[in-house]
């Protein structure tokens, strides 16, 4: 009997192999759970979906372009023909034009910012509420964010904006659904390579940073981000939402570089 | 395998084309209708493949297969 044996879910946000979420996914696969899943719609879209979620042969591959409320509607309702109700829903789902990412943040344009906060904040919303009408019982979301929504990080630019609006729609999601005991958390990653970390300027050089300053001395793996995602959807968490859960080695409670600084100092002579 | 094929082997699993239409001189844009996902992509199984690092500034400039077989035999450890 696995942590997820009977209970079903919808994830939303699996573009490849190294997507954050099939590292999620598979785990909770390996707890026994069955799987929907949402692509961006398109052929070649859900070619590259299907590939990566094929091995578990999943009940459910839906287009969604988040964007669209009646696409949003009909994923769910699939659901609701593929699974009855839903137990747990994982949103993995950020975007942002890349001139609008990569330029200093004062220079992003009205339209970029407009497209970036539907895409990676608003849609949790749509998706909460959708989800939660599949919900009669409880249930758990969750989504995932970074650092760089609490902190300046360099590169991350427009991207950090997004996940501080993030960030606060869980807390304001976890009071509103609450009362249905619908938990809502967020998962704040280190450095992962992913598709939607090659957007991001230096994203190299960021596990480098976590690896030198982190309390851990190194950066996390797709397997742990897996686990502790896997985590907050299952009971074990029963107790916990509004939520931002790091799974960075402890980098964010570090307020120097420390020893990381001399070294580097020492390095340029 | 040597890098050559090892690269024409993922080019050719992540394009769905078969290997005999792969030669050094094909682009991946032109040639295998890649997307930016597609490059994105690419240039991911490669760094993974060949443990290397590919810089945004250096993948930008890689058009061709032979390109990306002669950039990471240069830089491969």
């Amino acid at each position: 009997m696995g942590l997820f044996s009977g209970k079903k879910g919808l994830i939303l946000g699996v573009a490849n192999d190294y997507s954050i979420a099939w590292a999620i996914a598979r785990r909770l696969v390996d707890e026994g759970a069955e799987l929907g899943f949402t692509h961006l719609p398109g052929e070649k879209m859900e070619r590259r979906v299907r590939r990566v979620v094929d091995p578990i042969n999943p009940k459910l591959l839906v287009p969604c372009d988040v964007q669209k409320d009646e696409d949003i509607a009909a994923a769910f309702s699939a659901a609701r023909e593929s699974f009855g109700t839903l137990d747990f829903v994982l949103h993995s789902i950020a975007f942002a034009p890349l001139d609008d990412l990569k330029c200093p943040f004062v220079k992003a344009s009205r339209d970029g910012f407009k497209l970036a906060m539907d895409v990676s904040v608003y849609s949790l919303v749509a998706v909460s509420r959708s989800a939660s009408e599949l919900m009669p019982e409880g249930g758990a979301i969750l989504t995932l964010t970074y650092y760089g929504g609490e902190k300046v990080v360099p590169g991350y630019n427009m991207m950090g904006v997004c996940k501080a609006a993030l960030d606060a729609s869980v807390k304001y999601l976890a009071f509103d659904l609450g009362p249905r005991k619908i938990r809502v958390n967020a998962l704040s990653a280190g450095p992962v390579k992913t598709l939607a970390a090659s957007a991001i300027g230096d994203s190299d050089k960021l596990a480098g940073l976590y690896e030198a300053i982190s309390p851990m001395k190194r950066n996390i793996t797709r397997e742990e981000v897996g686990s502790t995602g896997m985590f907050l959807l299952s009971d074990l968490a029963s107790g916990v939402t509004g939520e931002i859960l790091h799974v960075d080695c402890g980098y964010n409670v570090m307020g120097s570089p420390g020893q990381a600084l001399e070294a580097a100092l020492q390095a340029k002579g | 395998m040597s890098i050559e094929e090892r690269v024409v082997e993922i080019v050719s699993e992540q394009m769905g084309v078969a290997k005999d239409q792969i030669k050094r001189e094909t682009e991946f844009i032109k040639d295998l209708g890649a997307d930016s996902l597609d490059t994105v992509e690419l240039v991911m199984e490669f760094e993974e493949e060949f443990d290397i690092q590919i810089p945004d500034e250096e993948a930008e400039k890689i058009q061709t297969v032979g390109q990306a077989i002669d950039y990471i035999q240069e830089h491969s450890k």
